[in-house]
């Protein structure tokens, strides 16, 4: 996994509660054996029309939203199906940065594996930056060693993130090496359990 | 004696091989369950580092999201039979037991881990799909995880796993006839919302729990998912011990009879103390229907779908309706239907088939009704045609497919195609979940085999037969 300490970027609002990962990658995408190359297939049937052309009315084609890289959202982001392949999607899409009030449990770890740094913030910070997003342009740095986030007009605030989370997406750690230093444990465990 | 526990706690400590403040806990993982879909990065990660299978024992395979339900020997569509062939591949190269599409124990990994023995109390489950939930069931902590984590289980049996929160969803009351348990934990999640069990296990208590046979509350427990919780579970009983004995993959004799206490004394505590506590009442539950995009958007039969101008969240429903292609204020039972499904790992097990098959009996599918029966494995596909439930239902106009995932996710041929309305007794009804633009309404079993009878959602205990 890749490191990941700050990250500036453009802002996408996607202002919709409960995307569920159906949504976010359909299951027709899910047949590959590969991690890569899911970024095209990402909210598919939202950003395109059933003959395969852009659907215009959809906020994300418009193209000011183009290169966007941090993605802010609604209540209940990742909800459903345990499939990785929508991290994979939003990652390979380019999304380093998701922030919303809440994110589904399967989803939260999904995204944390692949080096998605999810931010947690409340309604009222989410509605003032949304509505920049969609009516100027938002651009926010965010800062995962101060955990902070700063938009264009230099205002800062402050989030929360497990240490544990930090720590491992700051060092891009590879969880299974770290697991395997304990692998000594592990053996006592079967061997007393057995 | 100490202080008084749940069996969430009990199991999760009993599992705990490292524990730092600050840190999740490494979790010993006893049963490792793998399909096709979201195993292959896994197994390529392993081969990338040169890593091996830690407890191939402890791992069981088979293949269900994409194998076709009919003329099984083609699989026409390639990249799903490059996927099948890759975990056929990978078990073979890793030492795993598979049971796959031709396999007698083959079926929906939900359904065949209870019926093998596999999923026992007490154990902790996990597998590379979010419905894992059902086996807590059994009182195991079962779990949904991504492929990230089937490759770090595959690796090392262990997960890390922050401690959950406890939640006790408490059932009071009974169920009236004719009420399911579908119905019931659809309307603990209409009541609740999707996202009430969020960071929490749940465990499912009360007197209208303990009466539910195991399949109705495998059916509890596989939605859990659907409110938030990764894991809901049940304390186990006799019911537990009785489903349990004799089937193959557990200790036999009299290392039966002393496992079986030693899985008793792991029901929860007299006394103990949950995080969280919801309730609600049986009595209360009638059939229920979803009419909207997420499982929450749920209403009893003799409903209606929502007014948007009164409802909390007026932009989700308005878009649902508008997906659904459904009024406001919209009566549940002038709703048409075109497609029906029975199967899924809610729904799919042979008393599931047996209650819906009591209701078609002797009726027809209505005529533009297009009616699918899945049985969730091969084994309850054979109970069934022994049972001679097959016959009712291909006599009234279902087809009578092989065992899979199927139409719960259309990721093998069986779609409801655009614009088409489903009465599912599946888990989801996302937007495009059984096809791109089709429209999920999930019911019981009993509700689905009724819809297809009727060509509509009717309250299936005016059917004769339902309410004795």
């Amino acid at each position: 996994m890749e490191a990941i300490r700050q990250h500036k970027g453009l802002v996408y609002a996607l202002n919709r509660t409960n995307i569920d990962t159906d949504q976010i990658i359909p299951k027709q995408f899910l047949k590959r054996i590969e991690r890569t190359g899911f970024g095209q297939f990402l909210f598919y049937h939202w950003r395109f029309n059933d003959d395969g052309t852009l659907n215009q009315e959809f906020s994300m084609n418009n193209p000011k939203y183009e290169g966007a890289s941090i993605l802010l959202t609604g209540e209940n982001f990742g909800c459903g199906s345990s499939r990785e392949h929508a991290p994979w999607a939003l990652a390979d899409y380019g999304f380093k940065v998701i922030i919303a009030p809440s994110f589904a449990d399967i989803f939260y770890n999904n995204a944390l594996k692949n080096g998605i740094i999810l931010i947690k913030s409340d309604e009222e910070q989410i509605n003032t930056w949304q509505a920049k997003a969609e009516n100027e342009e938002l651009h926010l740095e965010v800062d995962l060693e101060e955990q902070t986030i700063k938009d264009n007009d230099g205002t800062v605030v402050n989030f929360d993130i497990p240490s544990y989370h930090k720590e491992k997406l700051i060092n891009g750690w590879d969880d299974i090496a770290l697991t395997l230093l304990l692998e000594e444990k592990i053996t006592t465990f079967e061997n007393q359990k057995a | 004696m100490g202080k008084p526990k749940t069996i969430i706690e009990k199991v999760w400590e009993q599992h705990v091989v490292h524990r730092e403040e600050g840190k999740p806990d490494l979790l010993y993982i006893d049963q490792h369950l793998v399909h096709e879909v979201t195993s292959p990065q896994a197994f390529e990660g392993l081969r990338l580092a040169n890593r091996k299978v830690r407890r191939p024992d402890l791992t069981y395979a088979t293949m269900d999201h994409n194998v076709p339900t009919k003329n099984r020997e083609v699989v026409k569509d390639e990249i799903s039979r490059q996927q099948m062939e890759t975990l056929r591949k990978n078990c073979e190269e890793f030492g795993i037991k598979l049971a796959d599409m031709f396999h007698p124990d083959q079926g929906i990994v939900h359904v065949i881990g209870p019926q093998l023995g596999l999923t026992q109390p007490g154990k902790t489950i996990v597998c590379g799909d979010s419905h894992t939930s059902t086996h807590g069931a059994f009182g195991a902590i079962a779990f949904g995880i991504g492929t990230s984590e089937v490759e770090h289980v595959l690796a090392t049996q262990t997960i890390w796993q922050d401690r959950p929160k406890t939640m006790n969803v408490k059932v009071e009351g009974d169920l009236g006839p004719g009420v399911t348990a579908k119905d019931l934990i659809l309307a603990i999640i209409a009541k609740f919302g999707v996202r009430f069990g969020t960071g929490y296990i749940m465990e499912y208590t009360g007197d209208a729990i303990r009466k539910l046979t195991m399949e109705e509350r495998m059916t509890i427990c596989n939605m859990s998912i659907e409110g938030g919780a990764r894991a809901g579970l049940i304390s186990p009983d006799d019911t537990t011990i009785e489903f349990l004995r004799g089937r193959e993959y557990v200790p036999k004799g009299e290392e039966f009879e002393k496992v079986s206490q030693e899985w008793l004394a792991l029901a929860t505590d007299e006394g103990a103390e949950y995080d969280h506590t919801v309730v609600i009442d049986a009595s209360e539950v009638e059939p229920q229907v979803t009419w909207g995009t997420n499982p929450s958007m749920g209403v009893p039969v003799s409903g209606a779908t929502p007014r948007i101008s009164e409802s909390d969240n007026a932009d989700e429903v308005k878009r649902a309706l508008e997906y659904m292609g459904l009024e406001e204020n919209q009566p549940i039972t002038s709703i048409e239907i075109d497609h029906v499904f029975i199967g899924s790992c809610t729904n799919s097990r042979l008393s599931d088939l047996r209650k819906a098959a009591k209701i078609v009996e002797g009726r027809k599918v209505k005529d533009h009704v297009k009616a699918i029966v899945v049985p969730g494995s091969f084994s309850v596909k054979l109970q069934a045609e022994a049972e001679g439930i097959d016959k009712i239902f291909k006599e009234a106009g279902f087809e009578w497919r092989d065992s899979g995932c199927s139409m719960c996710l259309g990721m093998n041929d069986d779609i409801v195609p655009p614009g088409g309305r489903c009465a599912s007794t599946s888990n989801r009804n996302f937007e495009g979940r059984q096809g791109n633009r089709a429209r999920t309404h999930l019911v019981s079993p009993e509700m689905a085999a009724a819809a297809a009878v009727e060509g509509r959602f009717v309250d299936v205990r005016h059917y004769a037969g339902v309410l004795n």
